[in-house]
């Protein structure tokens, strides 16, 4: 059985993600995929390079399946992060959150990509038409409630 | 004392190098170690607000004291998804 959470440089396979997921007593599964986007801001992407603090993106994607469980106590997660060059269309991350009924499988989901854009240590690199830049989103910090909080309320809206 | 740094992403491409020995005297706190990286590369000082760290690959504090042997990280604004 695939681990719940991965830092991996392989090809994501979301069914292989799911089948991580005990799905006694489950009703629905939310399935999110990230993909390489063709643009951003303007500029043609050509193609991403995805690089991460593994030991700690791991310890990252651990504790936001703790804090969703806290929050959603049903709600199983599974998130696998992809790293290294990435062509537009490649998943770069998928989550699936299997819950009884699914409203939490929904909120829970969008709760953990909030997080990851918060907490886990990755980073992509752009390779644009005309050049390339690293691109630079939230300073990482799990304990800032105030990130957490906005997080939750996005996931909740 | 000896530390291993490790740099990420643009703090990579400033420093040159993702992985750097460095020595810090002891008693020395992680801000310290970041001042020592910005003597030698003053390009990083735009990050001194914005980045995180961690010491043994778990998120610390600026003011977390350093011993012999840790692998102090510092990690600019995240941007994975």
């Amino acid at each position: 059985m695939p681990p719940l959470t991965a830092i991996t440089t392989a090809r994501l396979d979301q069914d292989a993600i799911v089948s991580a997921l005990d799905t006694t007593g489950i009703g629905a599964v939310s399935v999110f995929l990230g993909l390489v986007r063709d643009h951003n801001k303007g500029r043609r992407v050509l193609h991403l390079e995805y690089e991460a603090y593994e030991p700690l993106a791991l310890r990252g994607l651990d504790l936001i399946v703790t804090e969703a469980f806290a929050k959603w106590p049903a709600v199983r997660l599974a998130m696998h992060h992809r790293i290294g060059r990435m062509e537009i269309g490649d998943a770069s991350v998928v989550i699936a959150a299997a819950s009884p009924h699914r409203a939490d499988a929904f909120a829970a989901s969008r709760y953990a990509i909030e997080r990851i854009k918060q907490i886990v240590p990755i980073w992509k690199h752009e390779y644009f038409e005309g050049g390339d830049v690293w691109i630079e989103g939230a300073t990482a910090d799990p304990d800032n409630a105030v990130a957490r909080e906005e997080a939750l309320r996005i996931a909740c809206a | 004392m000896r530390v291993t740094v490790r740099l990420f992403a643009r703090l990579r491409d400033i420093a040159g190098n993702g992985e750097l020995t460095r020595e810090a005297p002891a008693g020395a706190d992680v801000h310290a170690v970041w001042a020592s990286l910005v003597a030698d590369y003053p390009e990083l000082s735009a990050y001194e607000k914005s980045i995180s760290c961690a010491v043994n690959a778990d998120y610390s504090r600026f003011s977390a004291a350093v011993a012999e042997g840790d692998e102090i990280a510092f990690l600019p604004p995240v941007s994975g998804g």
